[in-house]
């Protein structure tokens, strides 16, 4: 990876259902290591940016560049094998395996691993060492003989994170990941994402203004499908325009 | 852990005295039992851990069974190429048929096994020539195992299977434990997620499909060895649903369950078909409360007594 | 060249009475999402049925419409007390449906007997006419006409009246068409029994055609399966298309290479496959 190359780019995207634009030509980058926010109110075409960069969706136009590679006609696992993991807005885990299964089958995804079939997975202590440092460091040891569909709502959203982040991504998306959380838990969701290796790409879509401006370097805010504005949290802030999007729509 | 070790070697210790001490008739029930078991764990492997559900498993069985039938009647009876001849065949069917089925999903990939099962099907029940059609290819004699035992003997027969059954039980014991089963249960659980941590989900659940074949593959050879005969019916729609039946019956996702809906399937048919004249009606009678009582298997509801017991 | 004619019109005429089957199987698959395996069965219980009418009746008219009521009422009766109960659970669905096929098979078997049976012919219809050179049975017209007959009410169904959009409306987001006030669950039932209503209806007309005897039902089970699924599923013009194909080459693949005839008919089911697996006029 040369100097100074965008981790990821995306370049005039455009995302059509049906006639209705979700995405109009919304065109970002990123720096390595940068914290962004995307805003907007509901319906802006948030979750749809996250689908088309992932490769959920395929853009109706335009196209994503990772690491300076033209992704935009790759299969989902294979852009995640280039660095990139993702959260969901909606728990996307797996429901009757326990954390630590859980945990094993995103650590083992990018390794040869995975195509193993003739010796029990609990037998590759590297696999399981890498498991229970990372449910220790997310504070989730106690539970890892639970199933994930015995957790808390809250439990579950962070083990969200921690799927992602067992991959060892270098971009990391994440998509409202305090949503449904009590203040006491979005205080401690926060705190986590604010502690990761700081050479990670992180994106967040948020709806809560006080943690999108709290963890994040530069706000982008969509609106209909469109880029309406970019810049710092104070810029943001002060924008008139922002304000009456999110006034007009009647959020905070 | 402990408990279910001492489960299995009390369960194997009845498997190696029971032939002894039982008439052939029942010793006879038992292989078969055993071959399909075989044939319901591999669907398990397919069904309960990949989650992909088949109405035509049993088009690798028959595929497997003619191989096997058709060597032996026309080019040998070394048992060894014989083997290599229905694992090839299976895995080859499995292979094509998953490229056609796993293109859809949920009822279609239910009606498109099921329709391509059928064309082997026709094509066994109509072949004459090749196949012998509606009668079959009867007079199969028993393989050489180039070995100094012969399988001609019922008791030597019964332990070919018993071994068989075991080596093929710990090898899919092995893969669903595995990094490579567990990657099939996340197919299963959440195919998205899957997908957006790095796994090519379609390869996984081909994969998952061929090994399934492969091993109703097994089955379906031993059947043969075991019938001396094998015809259109092995392939049919009638044997799918009951190797179905019996995971289903058992609980899906076990591996034990398998083996045990098998056990119940091939007795419980034994004694209906022979005490009642109507008993394909208690045959579907059966189906339809498995699905309606104990759609869970008797392993679900074995768990879910032992856990209200726990709670008690 | 007759002979070829002859063929063709064979091939037809037995299309036809494929899409009374076909045309139910797939308006059930379309709207509830169940492979009804039992569909078979209803085809030869309709059969049967409509055999003791006509024996005590001596009218095919009465033993058309008994037969049908009767498979229909037994339709909903199955919808509503076991298939209701694994709403939208696919496997369990098509198990109890081919429990189904055990029971209703070997009562068939209990009350009717192994022995093959013809339907006796409709008078009117008994004889055959002269047509362009060739000779052709007037019972197989009489097919054709109650084949297009239906077709056109089921398309009339379909694209004119209030119940077929939201029959399609169903199909497209059965949530959407719950949240519209629309009562599915009854038109779930009321759709089965229609979809019962001409598998006996086929089994009926095909009862004086080809006959009955045990294990038909399945038989002709799996051609109207190919059927909806060349044509595509829930697609009443891939139906209608479907059969006529299906027909054709089921006949000519009987008559040409009679050992290969079913494969004449899954071959070319398997390339439609892998071309569109969603079937000729089916939707993603």
């Amino acid at each position: 990876m040369g100097a100074g190359m965008k981790p990821l780019l995306v370049e005039s995207v455009t995302k059509n259902f049906g006639g209705f634009n979700a995405l109009n030509g919304v065109t970002l980058d990123f720096e390595p290591g940068e914290r962004r926010a995307i805003i907007g109110p509901n319906g802006a075409g948030k979750t749809t940016l996250f689908n088309v960069i992932t490769g959920v969706l395929p853009p109706s136009a335009g196209r994503v560049v990772l690491f300076g590679r033209d992704v935009t006609r790759l299969p989902m696992h294979r852009r995640s094998a280039l660095g990139l993991a993702r959260t969901f807005q909606i728990n996307t885990l797996f429901p009757k395996l326990t954390i630590t299964e859980n945990v094993a089958l995103a650590v083992q995804a990018q390794t040869r691993l995975r195509y193993v079939c003739y010796r029990p997975w609990r037998a590759y202590r590297a696999l399981t060492e890498r498991c229970d440092a990372l449910l220790t460091a997310w504070g989730l040891w106690d539970l890892r003989d639970a199933r994930v569909s015995e957790l808390s709502y809250g439990d579950q959203r962070q083990v969200e994170i921690v799927l992602a982040m067992a991959t060892q991504p270098k971009v990391l998306l994440l998509d409202e990941p305090t949503a449904g959380l009590s203040t006491a838990e979005t205080a401690v969701v926060t705190a986590l994402i604010k502690q990761l290796d700081p050479s990670i790409t992180i994106v967040l879509i948020e709806h809560d203004m006080d943690v999108a401006l709290h963890l994040a370097e530069r706000i982008t805010v969509l609106h209909y499908g469109e880029k309406v504005a970019e810049g710092s949290p104070e810029e943001i802030k002060t924008n008139p325009l922002v304000a009456e999007i999110y006034l007009g729509a009647g959020l905070t | 852990m402990r408990r279910s070790t001492l489960i299995a070697a009390v369960i194997l210790a009845v498997l190696v005295v029971w032939p002894f001490v039982v008439p052939a008739y029942t010793r006879g029930l038992m292989i078969q039992t055993l071959i399909l078991a075989i044939f319901a764990m591999s669907l398990d492997v397919q069904l309960g851990y990949t989650g992909l559900p088949s109405l035509g498993h049993a088009a690798y069985f028959g595929a497997a069974g003619f191989t096997a039938a058709l060597l032996i009647l026309h080019v040998t009876t070394n048992f060894w190429p014989i083997l290599a001849a229905c694992l090839g065949v299976a895995a080859l069917g499995a292979a094509l048929f998953g490229l056609l089925a796993l293109q859809t999903t949920g009822a279609y990939f239910l009606m498109i096994t099921l329709a391509l099962a059928q064309v082997l099907w026709g094509l066994a029940f109509k072949w004459r020539s090749f196949t012998g059609g509606e009668d079959g290819l009867p007079g199969v004699s028993r393989p050489d195992l180039k070995l100094p035992i012969s399988l001609w003997n019922d008791t030597t027969f019964y332990f070919f299977v018993l071994i068989t059954f075991l080596i093929s039980t710990a090898l899919l014991l092995l893969l669903v434990r595995s990094p490579f089963g567990q990657a099939l249960k996340g197919v299963r659980e959440n195919a998205l997620r899957m997908r957006a941590l790095g796994y090519n989900v379609w390869l996984f659940k081909y994969l998952g499909f061929i090994i399934a074949g492969v091993f109703a593959g097994v089955a379906g050879m031993l059947f043969v060895f075991y019938n001396g005969h094998v015809s259109a019916s092995d392939l049919s729609i009638t044997m799918s649903g009951r190797v179905l039946l019996m995971v289903i019956l058992g609980g899906t996702g076990t591996l034990v369950g398998p083996i045990f809906g098998s056990f119940a399937i091939v007795f419980l048919e034994n004694e209906i078909s022979s005490q009642i004249e109507r008993w394909p009606i208690v045959m579907g009678a059966i189906y339809i409360a498995v699905v309606l009582f104990a759609p869970q298997g008797v392993i679900g509801l074995l768990k879910s007594w032992s856990a209200r017991w726990g709670r008690a | 060249m007759a002979y070829w004619l002859t063929q063709t019109f064979n091939g037809l005429t037995f299309g036809m009475l494929l899409f009374l089957l076909a045309a139910g199987l797939s308006l059930i698959f379309g709207l509830m999402r169940i492979v009804n395996l039992a569909h078979g069965s209803f085809y030869l219980l309709g059969a049967y049925l409509a055999l003791t009418v006509s024996q005590l009746t001596g009218s095919f008219l009465l033993a058309v419409l008994g037969a049908a009521a009767v498979v229909a009422c037994l339709g909903i009766v199955i919808e509503r007390l076991f298939l209701r109960r694994v709403q939208n659970q696919e496997l369990p669905q098509v198990l109890l449906t081919f429990g189904f096929i055990f029971v209703l098979e070997d009562i068939a078997l209990w009350l009717w007997g192994a022995i093959p049976t013809l339907l006796e012919k409709p008078v009117l219809f008994a004889g055959s006419l002269q047509i362009g050179g060739i000779v052709v049975p007037s019972y197989r017209i009489l097919i054709v006409v109650v084949g297009l007959l239906i077709a056109a009410a089921l398309w009339a169904l379909q694209s004119r009246t209030r119940i077929g959009a939201i029959i399609r409306a169903s199909v497209d987001d059965e949530e959407m068409a719950r949240g519209l006030g629309i009562n599915t669950p009854r038109m779930f039932t009321w759709m089965f029994a229609l979809g019962c209503f001409l598998a006996a209806l086929g089994g009926v007309m095909g009862g004086a055609l080809v006959g009955m005897y045990p294990g038909a039902g399945f038989e002709i089970l799996v051609l109207a399966l190919v059927v909806v699924i060349v044509g595509g599923l829930g697609s009443l013009r891939g139906a209608f298309i479907g059969s006529l194909l299906v027909g054709l080459l089921d006949n000519f693949g009987k008559a040409l290479f009679p050992e290969l005839s079913l494969f004449t008919i899954f071959a070319p089911m398997a390339i439609v496959l892998a071309v569109k697996p969603t079937g000729l006029f089916g939707r993603a």
